[in-house]
């Protein structure tokens, strides 16, 4: 198992785009463990002495109007969406594969039910869901992370379940079937292995949107709570200087744009990785003796 | 007392054959032609009995869509017939758990037609040819045993650790038969197992299924299109039509007198080259 992690690992860093998504993806995962243990300043620590202070080695990102240092609200930021998105996108991976065989394995009638049901669902939605979530609950960064990790997890299911017919229907399922598999081990060894690169790539778009969402709700002050810093709320502060101070806005933008190409370059290298069709064959053997 | 019980153990076995399906049916719902209309229904595999005695070697020809690949998922326990019983040494095999099955999946295996279908693209080749192995609990060093059933089909051991797409379709053939001869079965089922390699490829595939057959004593039951492919292999030959035999024998009788017209015209339409 951790040797078919490490060579996947080296698969990832193989591919250019898993290279530079790994490297992105990584800063945010540093960034976010720095600011753990240090930050310049605290970032909710308000100077008036310091009201937008320019960049400079004192404040390396400058300081929004209360003076809070920006450099530390981007660092803390990381923190809050990581979490939010790796969270949201582990609910996701599990509503969404949940969903996908509940559609597929059990008999006709059920399984449509619950295609039916999704495509239903899919309506809705993700920032209503959070919105309403949000108005029942008061707004909180589990609010958000539910909301989104089922809505996209419903998204998910939607596009595994046509992966998960399609495999069910191989020739080598059946094949399976009468060497005395039964439905489990398909499942296991089959099913999840034959989706698994549809549904990284779906995750890896998942991870991205739900640092979006979350920075939309959060903007929008149905997510994170006030006094903890995080990208959308930074954004939707500084906005109403968006002709004065330009500058101080691009540091969250740059922030979440990165972030989320950063997770889909990851992606992308992942799902080349995981496939051994794609990956880079050693020079033809013969296999016959 | 003892030689009695003997002797009736030994009966059991040799008395009746083998593998039989006896008025075997199975028909499918079509969609209904008019709202209010009743449903059609295609029977596409409509009283069939078959009989095949130990070691012996049974093929059914028939064009597409004339219900074989049915016939051979009702034979093999895959589906479940509307009429008749397929019985497995006079027990009868009927699909359901996995587990009770297993008796039956051990002696009876499958390979199928197409070998870039039947073997998953992600399991190495290691894995799905050691997969009858674990599902079916068989006793004993897989791993040894792979490399066994690997040998016997000519190729190398060390193929277990790549992954189907790295071969070619002759030797991914071979595969799927190394996956089906892994739990040591006494009967070999073939779905058009050499209709999706090229002619050359088909011949050795075919040998070594005889082969193979002959070595293990294994019985065949060989499904194909090809009244020459079946021909080759197998002494019983049954022909079918619209999901019915209509004719069934000795190979060599029903090849050089064929009774029913069908058989007859699917004879005819064997290509040949004319004497050099």
């Amino acid at each position: 198992m951790t040797g078919s992690a490490r060579a996947l690992a080296r698969g990832v860093w193989g591919s250019r785009s898993g290279r530079l998504g790994a490297v992105l993806s990584g800063l945010v995962v540093v960034a976010a463990a720095v600011s753990l243990v240090w930050t310049p300043y605290d970032p909710t620590r308000v100077d008036p002495a310091a009201s937008w202070a320019p960049v400079g080695t004192a404040h390396w990102f400058g300081a929004d109007r209360l003076g809070r240092d920006l450099f530390s609200q981007v660092l803390v930021g990381a923190r809050t969406t990581l979490v939010v998105a790796v969270a949201a996108t582990a609910i996701a991976a599990v509503v969404g594969v949940g969903l996908a065989l509940l559609a597929t394995l059990p008999p006709r009638l059920v399984a449509e039910g619950v295609a039916h049901l999704v495509d239903v669902l899919l309506a809705f939605p993700v920032l209503l869901l959070a919105m309403v979530l949000a108005a029942v609950y008061g707004g909180s960064r589990w609010t958000a992370i539910v909301a989104i990790g089922v809505g996209a997890g419903i998204g998910l299911g939607r596009v595994t379940r046509g992966e998960a017919r399609r495999v069910l229907g191989a020739d080598y399922v059946l094949a399976a079937r009468a060497a005395g598999a039964g439905t489990g081990r398909i499942v296991r060894r089959h099913v999840l292995a034959n989706i698994a690169p549809t549904v990284w790539v779906q995750l890896s778009l998942i991870l991205g949107l739900s640092v979006l969402t979350e920075a939309a709700l959060s903007y929008l002050g149905f997510g994170t709570a006030a006094p903890t810093p995080s990208w959308g709320r930074m954004l939707s502060e500084l906005q109403p200087y968006l002709t004065l101070r330009p500058l101080t806005l691009l540091w969250p933008g740059l922030a979440v744009v990165l972030t989320v190409l950063g997770f889909n370059l990851l992606g992308d290298g992942l799902r080349e990785a995981g496939d051994p069709r794609l990956r880079e064959r050693p020079a033809e053997r013969e296999g016959r003796t | 007392m003892t030689a009695v019980r003997e002797q009736a153990g030994g009966d059991a076995t040799a008395v009746g054959p083998l593998f039989e399906a006896e008025g075997l049916g199975r028909s499918y719902r079509l969609p209904r032609t008019s709202p209010f209309g009743p449903p059609g229904v295609r029977h596409a595999v409509h009283d069939v009995t078959l009989r095949l005695a130990d070691g012996a070697a049974l093929g059914i020809v028939g064009e597409s869509g004339s219900g074989k690949s049915t016939l051979v998922r009702l034979l093999l326990g895959l589906d479940r017939p509307d009429a008749g019983t397929v019985r497995y040494r006079g027990r009868p095999v009927v699909p359901g758990r996995p587990r009770a099955l297993r008796w039956f999946r051990r002696e009876v295996q499958v390979v199928f037609q197409d070998p870039a279908g039947s073997l998953d693209p992600r399991m190495t080749v290691g894995a799905a040819v050691a997969e009858p192995l674990a599902c079916l609990g068989v006793p004993g060093d897989h791993r040894e045993r792979v490399d066994e059933v690997l040998r016997a089909v000519d190729l190398d051991p060390d193929v277990r650790g790549r992954y189907p797409h790295e071969f070619s379709g002759g030797q991914r053939q071979r595969i799927a038969i190394a996956r089906a001869l892994a739990p040591r079965p006494r009967v070999l089922v073939g779905d058009e197992p050499v209709s999706a390699l090229d002619v050359a490829v088909r011949a050795q595939i075919l040998d070594l299924l005889g082969q193979l057959a002959q070595r293990h004593r294994l019985g065949l039951v060989l499904v194909s299109h090809d009244v020459g492919v079946v021909a080759r292999l197998c002494d019983q030959i049954a022909v079918m039509r619209d999901g019915t035999l209509v004719e069934q024998g000795a190979t060599d009788a029903v090849l050089s007198r064929p009774a029913h017209p069908y058989t007859q015209a699917l004879l005819a339409a064997v290509p040949r080259l004319p004497p050099p």
